[in-house]
């Protein structure tokens, strides 16, 4: 309910059942799901936005379709009614749609490019069941097996998420990113790629740094243009960095929306970035709200923030974020543009700068200078990894085979692999070598150069399967708030990747092309600054200032022991180095968070799985 | 140099391989090639070694050289404490 509070919508055929839950942000009266075509063989529900349903409406108007809402949803079921699968090309959106078209007694399940909106499905006893969270589907059936998948725990404690289309939960999948799948009287049918991130960078020469940055500039003004319309307010996140400051600066020069701004702020100034917000809602002057996050706030929201992720996290980022949606919503408002996608697509992380010096260091391993760069890398950790030269040097100078398909991403996989001494032999006895659960990924990797190979495996597995997921739109959901993305609108997205590696990243300088293409309207400083990557305090908002009395539940023996991931006395030795001393490094910081938020996934999805439903709803509409 | 060598075994143990078994742990095993301490861990050692050993390790001697196995550490603190 809480992905959809203005309504509820069923439809009950012979073999197939609908259940909608609504957040009304378009055609706000008439827009309840679900929707059929005209002769009502075919239906629909769908969680998400087509931001260019105005123009394909008019196109199919034209073309003698009737319709009977004003909403984005019908647009899809009369194209899908022209089209089939194909329809989806048209679409410029987020979304996860279902369609049941009873002239083919098929059902059409259908995903978003980037992995905004989400899909999971499973197959039980001959019954085929999908929703947008893994809860429902538990709800759907208590004969559901709820099980752990240990490979898949093993693959979290390695990528930081699952690597591909298995869920932590076993036989729980999700429909990957850029596909569609049907399901018919013969069985589910292997999903099909409609769409894959290009990397197709343009011959060196064609066009000048300027033409890049001034077409950005262009696809991102129509993107935001698109990406304001509801007939509900949109607002914007602004965390004073440069992505979520160029958005909301569009927003401001292009358009006539007002500015409502909303970001958090910490307690613990290592983390805080409210001086350059700040600075961006006076250089705007927007309408800017803040919520502050102490240590004690994200222990405090954390188990139930891990009731929406569903799955286990390495980081307590998406804990600030839930906070900030429910700020969000005691502002009345349902709706948000946010930065991310930028670093991913136009090539800001700082795993990406690794590489280049990796690579760079590589070409002459002999040399005493190179390796100096490394100090560029990381200064904004408390313990930075580079504070010892020689060591960074000895650390970065591994796997140093830069044709490697995953050359950018192995010291993150072996720092976060380091985790895996808390893994009990049972789960580790399923694990592989972890790149074969990339193995899909492979083919579209081939003839990439490592900077565009990297990206791409940033798109695909961090940011599909828990920026965009758990840090996203579970965070925002959870309380009923819509995230918006300029910067993955797909066009933004195929024409990042034909813009040249050296034009994205000039030397260290990261995004480079997209701070040519906003410098003129952001402060210097927001262009220039050193970037600070979006992270929130871990062991430390346990053991900082005071012990979350929950702990001595989800990390007791007797719950490790039954939930059997982890090994007991090892928690046990970790929990003691947490009190000891708050100020922990990567491993301890991952292992940490890793080990409390399965053992929570365990308690709340399998253990004590529990939905409240209500005995009745408002706002009903059932159909058959 | 058996206690210092046992002391080490028994911070490292504590700290960075916490429920592995004895012979996870051969004394010449290099700890970043295993994975064992990554570049984090580098400088929770080192606080360990100047507060344990009574010594102070300079930016120079922050090296795998020094630190990088249970001997090596070993040799290391016997130079500094001798």
């Amino acid at each position: 309910m809480h992905r959809g509070p203005d309504g509820f919508g069923f439809f009950i055929g012979q073999t197939v059942g609908l259940a909608h839950a609504r957040l009304s942000i378009v055609d706000l009266e008439g827009g309840w799901q679900p929707i059929a075509n005209e002769d009502r063989t075919i239906w629909i529900i769908f969680n998400g936005e087509i931001f260019n349903y105005p123009e394909l409406r008019e196109g199919l108007l034209a073309r003698g379709h009737t319709f009977s809402t004003h909403s984005d949803t019908e647009v899809i079921l009369h194209l899908y009614e022209e089209k089939g699968k194909d329809c989806l090309a048209d679409l410029n959106g987020q979304f996860a749609i279902a369609i049941y078209d009873s002239n083919k007694q098929s059902l059409f399940l259908a995903r978003d490019r980037m992995g905004i909106r989400p899909l999971f499905y499973t197959l039980h006893n001959g019954s085929f069941y999908f929703a947008s969270e893994i809860k429902s589907l538990f709800n759907a059936d208590p004969a559901l097996p709820r099980e752990i998948d240990p490979r898949v725990l093993s693959e979290i404690f390695t990528f930081w998420s699952p690597a591909g289309t298995e869920t932590v939960f076993t036989g729980v999948k999700q429909l990957l990113p850029g596909h569609c799948l049907e399901v018919t009287s013969t069985g589910v049918h292997e999903p099909l790629c409609y769409w894959s991130i290009p990397f197709c960078p343009d011959e060196p020469g064609r066009r000048s740094e300027q033409e890049y940055a001034a077409e950005l500039r262009e696809l991102l003004i129509d993107s935001v243009r698109l990406r304001l319309r509801a007939d509900v307010p949109v607002g914007a996140y602004l965390s004073g960095g440069l992505d979520s400051s160029a958005i909301t600066s569009l927003v401001k020069h292009y358009t006539k929306n007002p500015l409502k701004t909303f970001s958090v702020t910490f307690a613990d100034k290592v983390y805080d970035e409210a001086k350059e917000q700040n600075e961006m809602v006076d250089y705007l002057g927007t309408d800017h709200h803040q919520v502050a996050c102490s240590y004690q706030d994200i222990a405090a929201v954390f188990p139930q923030v891990i009731w929406h992720t569903e799955t286990p996290i390495l980081r307590t980022a998406p804990a600030p974020l839930f906070l900030l949606s429910k700020l969000v919503r005691r502002n009345q408002y349902k709706v948000v543009l946010t930065g991310e996608g930028a670093d991913e697509v136009l090539g800001g992380y700082d795993i990406f700068k690794e590489a280049k010096v990796r690579a760079f260091i590589h070409a002459q391993p002999d040399s005493d200078l190179r390796p100096q760069l490394l100090k560029r890398l990381y200064p904004y950790l408390a313990m930075s990894p580079t504070k010892s030269a020689e060591y960074a040097r000895r650390f970065f100078a591994t796997d140093a085979d830069v044709s490697d398909l995953f050359y950018g991403h192995r010291p993150r996989w072996k720092t976060a692999a380091g985790t895996h001494v808390f893994l009990t032999d049972h789960v580790l006895a399923q694990d592989r070598d972890p790149v074969q659960g990339l193995g899909y990924l492979q083919n579209d990797l081939q003839g990439l150069d490592f900077f565009n190979r990297a990206q791409y495996l940033e798109c695909k597995v961090l940011m599909a399967n828990y920026l965009l997921s758990s840090q996203g739109d579970r965070m925002a959901m959870a309380n009923s708030v819509e995230g918006r993305f300029p910067f993955l609108d797909h066009r933004v997205v195929e024409f990042a990747g034909r813009i040249p590696t050296h034009y994205k990243m000039k030397a260290l300088n990261e995004k480079n092309v997209l701070k040519q293409a906003v410098a003129d309207i952001l402060p210097t400083g927001t262009v220039k600054r050193k970037k600070q990557p979006y992270m929130a305090p871990d062991i430390l908002s346990f053991f900082g200032e005071a012990e979350p009395d929950y702990l001595d539940y989800y990390l007791s023996e007797s719950l490790l022991t039954e939930a059997g991931m982890f090994k007991p006395k090892a928690v046990d030795k970790l929990l003691g180095k947490c009190r000891q001393k708050s100020k922990q490094g990567f491993k301890e910081n991952m292992a940490f968070v890793g080990i409390l938020s399965s053992q929570i996934v365990y308690d709340k999805m399998i253990k004590n799985f529990k939905i409240d439903t209500p005995e009745s709803l408002d706002n009903v509409k059932v159909v058959s | 140099m058996a206690d210092n060598t046992t002391k080490i075994r028994t911070f490292i143990f504590d700290n960075f391989l916490f429920d592995a078994e004895e012979d996870a742990l051969e004394n010449d095993t290099s700890f970043l090639e295993q994975g064992i301490i990554d570049s984090t861990g580098v400088l929770e050692l080192v606080d360990w070694l100047e507060e344990e050993f009574a010594i102070s390790v300079a930016d120079e001697e922050l090296v795998p050289e020094n630190l990088d196995s249970v001997n090596l550490l070993s040799a290391y603190i016997t130079r500094k404490t001798s």
